[in-house]
């Protein structure tokens, strides 16, 4: 569907939201109300859990902060509601940025135990705290007054959870078409990925797990005030898989997934507890949770993509508009040709006992094409993670025009100007290549979150969009734009890589084994391609295994084995050395 | 606090540290085997003594029917797999093992349980007819997803739970239990008054520790299910079955949750929502040995049983809160220590 008919569509959706009341009877627009509730979680967890790949079972504990905070101040300390509000989200948020700074470092199901873990923790403390009404909790809060008028039918606080749960929607869904979601859909791709990149991806995590827990504050606030009652029974660990379940029920990585989750589950626990005791009488209370585990269990056995994937791949998809050209993104100012530009001095790298890297130290001046060469084991490879900031340096040093890079993180080189690419294509298969290679130009935009979610990036996108469209006719994938990257062949995912690095408007180009698993005429493509970024002025570092490709290609060689440079030259004078034809034949007979 | 306080709690805490070590190795040895988090195993436990404390009334235990059930639909489930594959020669085999000898020991235990045998009997009845429940809900619920992420295998494991703690108030009932101590016999070590249940405890718990290292470094089948653990594919290409290495450590651990299960219900009273805790506690204990070493997993069992036991008497309400808190420090110590290995997402 195309973004319009998306458009029309939703507003009906709206609109027929907002006659429900008039339709319906107060217990059903009570279960629409709940659904809004836990839909605004839902849709948190589905950019945590399904965008970004954090599995988080403690949105319950999030939801509780903020209700017990509204509560305590609302219904214990007479404060208006609205100041709950206030309080709930600071206080949710702050205790979200605690908990992540702390754990988000932990990989992935070191992470989800955590989780698991504080959640429970949180969990408890509800139901010991004193002052909190212990186990019984807090009743008697007030309603949210507006303007003088408190909501205490159903109806009435239901435009108002309407409203809640449409505004996030938006808000999220421009979130995830900026800058910022960009960077967060790139983190499943890992760390080296995205920080190679420029995208700090432990700030990017901690933004995306304050925002989940911030729209869970969000529904706490609704559910506090239209419940009228809290008890830390409502977030213990079973709501908090339970909200897990919603987010994974309705797709994963969907945003309105998150809103058709919270339905789904709703409407069939409802289901459950209606109709379990005709089944079975008395035991309807237990068989409950053990038929809503056992359902979860074959969905995720069967049908673990969810709802709305598996009915989006059957609407028909829109032709996607090729970028409108616009204004430049400003470009860097390239060295003068000649100009020394990185310069590598006495490179040592240790894996336990093995020196992977002893002492090397070469040259790279603007303008030109060095190749980086060697048998396998000669640590390359080793030497380009070295220089990208993969790895660190256990001696000597490196400098990048004039500045040393050796001990700074991997995105401050690669906003320096340092672009790279992978041995194993590292591309975010599902996104298309377009996106892909728009994640090249990150360091070069500015917009934040906030621009973001309100649409005022729009400028720049559309610069970003113009120059990313610009980098894929420069490497000849224009025609591919809006495939996804994974569907394209190896050769043109290798291609895809550098055009990303281009985007990026680096000053180093370096790219590891780019020929590799090409064939002879997507090679010979790559290599006028590559002669024609040097006559753009631009310097590329290049590690490879393929002689004829390197040699008729390159300006300059270095040759490694074993950890060390043992030759350095031109491709003639490097092919007459004998200590490289012993390197690469045993010894010359 | 005093000496013989400290000394008291001290001796607490390796009492409940031993039976979480036991629980913590199962969930070690199953999740390197299968990459399977099985968050149940508390529950394994707790059912394990909610079994033993109705055998001792004389009464026919919600186990019984439990496992009853669970071999109908494992053996189903077998058979249509089997029956698809066109593998009709294998039913014979997989009804062996799926419904006639777990149903064999349901009914025997139903036979004897009235007679109420001695305790040894009974303790062997508890063990012998807990054994099958992991191995079925394996075939059930895991077997399908075998070669999931890990993450969708730990959430489906947090979701058996919550399905296995339902089950466990439908069989059981909701009545709490605590069954008679193994011995009466007791001693005192510096001061503090140390009960024969919590030797047999800490013997039992390093005996099975001690049994499963042989079983591991010695035996055929040991290597099998740590080549299985280091890597699957490879483990196949050499022979290796990868379910079978899984039933055998479902097997295995459902013989040391069911035996911690055994020596808790003295010792704390029990009821059919008490595994989680115990599960929980177990994993904490299991994390801060780094999830892959099996005298790590026991020696943090031990620390979150201390911990536990001087929490409580700090502040008795909050020790959970207390234990499960310490975990994020220890899980971003962790982080920081082991080798990161950079896993690409599937999707």
């Amino acid at each position: 569907m195309s973004r319009r008919a998306m458009l029309i569509l939703s507003c009906i959706a709206v609109v027929a939201l907002a006659c429900a009341p008039l339709l319906f009877s107060s217990f059903t627009i009570s279960l629409f109300n709940y659904v809004g509730i836990y839909a605004l979680v839902a849709i948190g967890l589905a950019l945590l859990t399904g965008v970004a790949g954090i599995v988080s079972f403690g949105q319950a504990a999030f939801v509780g902060v903020a209700a017990y905070a509204t509560a305590w101040a609302s219904a214990l300390n007479g404060y208006s509601p609205w100041l709950g509000l206030l309080l709930a989200i600071v206080l949710t948020c702050a205790v979200a940025a605690v908990l992540g700074a702390a754990t988000l470092r932990l990989e992935g199901h070191f992470l989800s135990l955590s989780t698991l873990a504080w959640g429970l923790a949180i969990g408890f403390l509800f139901g010991n705290i004193e002052g909190l009404g212990n186990f019984s909790g807090i009743s008697n809060i007030p309603p949210i007054r507006i303007g003088g008028h408190a909501l205490m039918k159903s109806e009435e606080i239901y435009y108002l959870i309407l409203l809640i749960v449409v505004l996030s929607l938006v808000a999220m869904y421009n979130l995830l078409d900026s800058r910022w979601g960009r960077a967060l859909r790139a983190l499943r791709g890992g760390n080296v990925l995205v920080e190679s990149l420029g995208v700090n991806a432990f700030q990017t995590k901690l933004a995306a797990f304050v925002i989940a827990a911030f729209l869970a504050a969000l529904s706490g606030w609704l559910y506090a005030h239209m419940s009228r009652f809290v008890s830390p029974a409502s977030f213990d660990a079973a709501m908090g898989i339970e909200y897990l379940m919603m987010a994974m029920v309705g797709g994963q990585g969907s945003l309105i997934g998150g809103v058709v989750g919270a339905s789904i589950i709703t409407f069939l626990k409802n289901a459950i507890q209606d109709y379990l005791p005709l089944i079975s009488p008395n035991a309807a209370g237990q068989l409950e949770v053990v038929a809503f585990a056992a359902i979860f269990i074959v969905f995720l056995q069967y049908a673990r993509r969810g709802v709305v994937p598996f009915i989006a791949a059957r609407l028909p998809s829109a032709r996607p508009t090729t970028p409108a050209s616009a204004a430049a993104l400003d470009m860097r100012v390239q060295p003068k040709a000649g100009a020394p530009l990185l310069k590598v001095d006495q490179a040592m790298r240790r894996f336990g006992g093995l020196i992977a890297v002893n002492a090397v130290s070469f040259d790279v001046r603007a303008g030109e094409i060095v190749g980086l060469i060697g048998p396998n084991g000669a640590g390359k490879s080793t030497m380009f993670n070295l220089l990208t900031g993969a790895l660190k340096l256990d001696g000597g040093a490196i400098e990048f025009s004039g500045l040393p890079i050796h001990g700074a993180p991997q995105r401050a080189i690669a906003r320096a100007g340092i672009a790279r690419t992978f041995q194993h294509v590292k591309l975010r298969p599902r996104m298309s290549v377009l996106d892909n290679v728009l994640l090249g130009a990150h360091g070069r935009l500015q917009s934040g979150i906030v621009r973001g979610m309100l649409r005022l990036d729009r400028t720049e996108e559309a610069r970003a969009r113009a120059e990313a469209m610009r980098q894929l006719e420069r490497t000849g994938l224009a025609e591919h734009a809006f495939d996804a990257a994974g569907s394209l062949p190896l050769g043109k995912q290798r291609l895809v890589e550098i055009a990303r690095a281009l985007a990026a408007d680096p000053t180093l180009l370096v790219l590891d084994e780019p020929a590799a698993g090409l064939r002879r005429n997507e090679k010979m493509e790559l290599a006028t391609l590559l002669r024609e970024l040097r006559a753009d002025k631009l310097t590329v570092l290049l590690v490879e295994h393929d002689m004829e490709f390197v040699m008729s290609l390159v300006d300059r060689i270095v040759v490694m084995d074993f950890g060390s440079k043992i030759s350095e030259g031109l491709p003639a004078e490097v092919r007459a050395d004998p200590r490289v034809q012993e390197a690469y034949l045993g010894g010359v007979a | 606090m005093t000496f013989d306080i400290a000394a008291i709690l001290a001796v607490d805490g390796i009492a409940s540290g031993a039976i979480y070590a036991l629980v913590a190795i199962g969930t070690v040895l199953l999740f390197s085997v299968t990459r399977v988090m099985f968050v149940p195993f508390g529950d394994l436990a707790a059912f394990t003594a909610l079994t033993l404390a109705a055998l001792d009334d004389g009464k026919t235990p919600g186990t019984v029917n439990l496992v009853i059930a669970l071999a109908v639909l494992a053996f189903a489930m077998e058979a249509l797999a089997l029956v698809r594959a066109g593998k009709m020669k294998m039913l014979p085999r997989a009804a062996l093992f799926y419904l006639v000898i777990p149903i064999a020991v349901a009914l025997a235990v139903r036979l004897l349980a009235p007679a109420t045998p001695p305790l040894p009997v009974r303790l062997i009845m508890a063990l012998a007819l807990i054994v099958p429940v992991a191995p079925l809900l394996d075939r059930i619920v895991f077997r399908p997803v075998a070669d999931a992420p890990v993450l969708v295998l730990l959430i489906i494991a947090v979701a058996l739970h919550f399905a296995l703690v339902g089950l466990g108030l439908l069989f059981f009932g909701p009545e709490g239990v605590r069954t008679q101590p193994l011995t009466s016999w007791s001693t005192e070590i510096l001061g503090a008054m140390v009960s024969g249940q919590t030797v047999c405890i800490v013997i039992a718990a390093v005996a099975l520790s001690a049994l499963l290292y042989v079983g591991f470094e010695f035996t055929l089948t040991g290597k099998a299910l740590r080549a299985t653990s280091s890597n699957r594919t490879g483990a196949r290409l050499m022979g290796v079955r990868p379910a079978r290495a899984g039933t055998i450590a479902y097997v295995l651990s459902s013989i040391l949750a069911g035996v911690s299960g055994l020596l808790i219900a003295p010792v704390n009273t029990i009821f059919y929502d008490s595994g989680f805790l115990i599960g929980l506690k177990a994993f904490v204990g299991a994390i801060i040995g780094g999830l892959h070493s099996y005298p790590g997993a026991a020696i943090g069992a031990v620390i979150v049983g201390l911990l536990e036991s001087f929490a409580s008497f700090a502040s008795s309400s909050l020790k959970d809160v207390i234990v499960f808190s310490v975990l994020v420090p220890i899980l971003v110590w962790r982080s920081l220590v082991s080798v990161h290995i950079e896993e690409e997402d599937e999707e």
